[in-house]
């Protein structure tokens, strides 16, 4: 290698250079989502240089790296640790198709592992839309820019060795660098580094379901009468329609009544950009680009910032960006009347998410609002107990459907305010019994006895074990 | 208070239960030209299991049945009467004759269900020339109607013009049937605005049927509901304006005067009424909704 590169030529060449052996713990991000082409090209190299029982820790694991359901099959992956896991991947584990538990983790507690030696990692793949020669790497340009690259950040700093894949190789120095060159030994330049089409949504509509927009307009109305909209709000919301809906309805408000926020947070969609364009935030701080208008802005605008999921979410940090958070507006696949939430299961049990930032932003926010609609795909939303814990009930405030609002138990002060306010609320028990008057009580479906996944809190405990589907 | 009352097909169970939650103060269950005829049946099983099932406590629950000249409004009433929703919409209603065939079908079905007669009203969709033009007969034809509604769709068909997103063409139509309907005493309703996409246009079309003094208006999008209540709600500064008026009055009442005025204007008895109805609608939707 010469002194002025760190570029080499095959990606082969940098694994064997890195001292890869087998049984280690080697690392990925998800800024490429659906369109990521590295982690199977990586694995794919590392099958046919004959590792075995490597650790895959990557903060999510999307349907498109479903290959990865061989590399386990064949012995080349003994162990996956991730945040988030696809239906695709997530079937196989459900099924019983890994001798090890899957590990999931959060946004937050993931970067904290990594930093804290819990899960350290030994080669950080970390796929680059921009990159110069010494590993300054960016995911804002290029024809795979994804924006941030927030959740690469830690893996890349902390990793005993960090590999930094581009297709898009620039003149050194790259200057606006979320990955930095002190971090990184190698970089291989590719043709491509994935799918521009999957990485980045173009959709930005909101919702036209007008049960998604009744709870949305709901959702302002709680947020309104919590008393937090005031000058210097900081807010989080999804990428869902009923998310993007309530964030625009947000913005009416706030334009109507001269509020100016802080910041937005995020996972960042369009609909957010539009907040902070007209002047409804001060900042956007940005951990995570979802569609083509947040890469746009994270590009052009200084205001918009991009931040590691350190800062973001990690629970051992001094601060981070979601214990300042205001309201914070996440989905359910379901929630029970502790108001326990499950985002990792589906209604069979069957693995089809994660964590991702959830439990790390109810944990913060003052206001943690979940939106749910009382029935979906005729089942139940609330339910006795959740098929998998994923954020504990004691860290989410409301339940909003398009039936009425749910106040936790332990926030009386907050359900009087709403109440006050003419928001609609009603017992997270009625809200069950109106939706299984209509569906009956669901059967839940049989279980295995053996783990296949553990569910591990942002401050590193086991809070739920996911079994196998019979 | 009927701010909005918004149309959802009978054969479409997935948006009939969430029908209370979607703001309008009156959900109108369709059997008429949302059902096929070959799903007329169904439909009418599904609203009958729907309105058992659900209750619709929080919204007022209309029912529009087909038009007489079908063979299925008798089956329409047999069927829905019994379960007591606040009213019943019949179709094409031409005149008094056709009221009285209606009520004297719902007093027999009440009568066998064990209803007081007159438990169910009529709100007649007037949607043809001669309709409009016999109006106040129809609006005066029985205690059970409660309001006149105006289908300005098929109407404009028999009146062989366009229908036309700024409605020169049912001005006349409008004019006349708030008239009837005030006339007898009972309440109007304004067609809906079409469009779905359009909400600049629904929000400015129910501002106008407003300002002709209609009592609410049809919605056949969920989406245009919060614009139609907003536009058929008083506003702050007319809430306030007459409680000024009330209070006035209360005053003078107290101090034995006859003659009142407020602002350097006589307050007579239609500004009085006016403000009574202003701040009872207000009551009742800072009390969240029509029932």
């Amino acid at each position: 290698m010469m002194k002025d590169s760190k570029v080499i030529a095959a990606l082969k060449d940098a694994i064997l250079r890195s001292g890869l052996k087998d049984g280690m713990r080697i690392s990925f991000h998800h800024h490429l989502r659906n369109g990521d082409g590295v982690m199977n090209m990586v694995l794919g190299e590392l099958a046919a240089m004959g590792y075995r029982d490597l650790t895959v820790n990557s903060s999510s694991v999307f349907d498109v790296q479903s290959p990865i359901i061989d590399h386990v099959k064949s012995g080349v992956v003994g162990r996956i640790e991730t945040n988030y896991m696809g239906a695709k991947v997530g079937r196989f584990i459900s099924a019983g198709g890994m001798k090890e538990p899957v590990v999931f983790r959060s946004h937050g507690g993931r970067p904290s592992a990594v930093e804290n030696g819990v899960t350290p990692i030994d080669v950080a793949f970390v796929a680059a839309p921009t990159a110069d020669p010494m590993g300054n790497a960016t995911g804002k340009i290029g024809k795979s820019a994804c924006g941030s690259l927030g959740y690469a950040e830690a893996d890349a700093r902390c990793a005993k060795h960090t590999i930094v894949v581009t297709d898009n190789l620039v003149p050194y120095p790259l200057e606006d660098a979320m990955i930095q060159e002190q971090w990184v030994d190698g970089v291989v330049a590719v043709d491509s580094i994935g799918d521009p089409q999957g990485i980045v949504s173009g959709t930005t509509r909101i919702t036209r379901d007008p049960v998604g927009l009744v709870m949305a307009r709901t959702t302002v109305d709680v947020i309104r009468a919590s008393g937090l909209l005031r000058d210097g709000f900081s807010f989080q919301t999804g990428a869902g329609g009923a998310s993007l809906a309530a964030a625009k309805f947000l913005k009416d408000v706030m334009l109507a009544e001269k509020i100016q926020g802080s910041y937005a947070l995020g996972g960042v969609t369009s609909a957010i950009v539009d907040m902070l364009n007209a002047g409804c935030f001060r900042s956007i701080m940005d951990v995570q680009c979802f569609d083509l208008g947040a890469v746009a802005s994270i590009r052009d605008n200084p205001r918009h910032v991009e931040i590691s999921a350190t800062r973001y979410a990690s629970p051992t940090s001094k601060s981070c960006c979601v214990d300042s958070l205001d309201a914070a507006i996440l989905g359910a696949t379901e929630i029970d009347t502790d108001f326990n939430v499950n985002v990792h299961t589906d209604s069979n049990g069957f693995i089809m998410g994660g964590s991702g930032g959830h439990s790390d932003v109810a944990a913060g926010a003052k206001l943690c609002i979940i939106v749910a609609p009382l029935i979906r795909a005729r089942l139940p939303i609330v339910t006795d107990r959740v098929t998998t814990i994923s954020t504990p009930g004691r860290t989410v405030d409301v339940l909003v459907t398009q039936k009425g609002v749910a106040v936790n138990p332990a926030r009386a002060a907050l359900r009087d305010r709403l109440a006050e306010a003419g928001v609609k609320v009603v017992d997270i028990h009625d809200l069950k019994a109106a939706a299984e008057k209509l569906t009956g009580a669901p059967r839940r479906p049989a279980r295995g006895t053996r783990e296949v996944a553990k569910v591990v809190y942002r401050d590193e405990t086991q809070i739920d074990s996911i079994k196998s589907v019979k | 208070m009927r701010r909005s009352m918004l149309f959802l097909p009978g054969n479409t169970p997935n948006i009939i239960v969430n029908g209370d939650a979607l703001g309008a103060d009156n959900v109108i269950l369709d059997l008429e030209d949302a059902v096929a005829p070959d799903q007329k049946d169904a439909a009418r099983i599904l609203v009958r299991s729907a309105i058992k099932a659900l209750g619709f406590k929080n919204v007022e629950l209309t029912v529009r049945i087909n038009s007489l000249d079908t063979p299925y409004w008798q089956a329409d009433l047999d069927e829905i009467v019994p379960l007591r929703p606040d009213l019943i919409m019949p179709t094409k209603v031409g005149g008094a004759e056709d009221v009285l065939t209606l009520d004297a079908c719902m007093a027999e079905v009440e009568k066998k269900s064990g209803l007081p007669a007159g438990t169910v009203k009529l709100i007649p969709l007037i949607e043809t020339a001669r309709g409009l033009e016999n109006a106040y007969a129809v609006a005066s034809a029985s205690p059970r109607v409660a309001a006149l509604f105006l289908g300005a769709e098929d109407l404009t068909a028999d009146l062989h013009c366009p229908r036309t997103k700024e409605g020169a063409e049912i001005f006349y139509a409008r004019s006349r049937m708030i008239s009837a309907a005030r006339a007898a005493g009972v309440d109007v309703y304004d067609t809906p605005f079409t469009d779905v996409n359009d909400d600049e246009g629904a929000v400015k079309d129910a501002r106008f049927a407003r300002s002709m003094g209609f009592s609410g208006k049809a919605v056949i999008s969920p989406r245009h509901v919060r614009a139609v209540n907003e536009a058929f709600s008083p506003t702050q500064k007319e809430i306030d304006s007459a409680r000024e008026v009330l209070a006035a009055i209360r005053q003078a009442k107290e101090q034995g005067r006859g003659a009142i005025s407020l602002h350097g204007k006589m307050i007579d008895k239609p500004i009085v009424v006016r403000a009574e109805q202003t701040i009872a609608m207000a009551e009742a939707i800072a009390k969240g909704g029509s029932k």
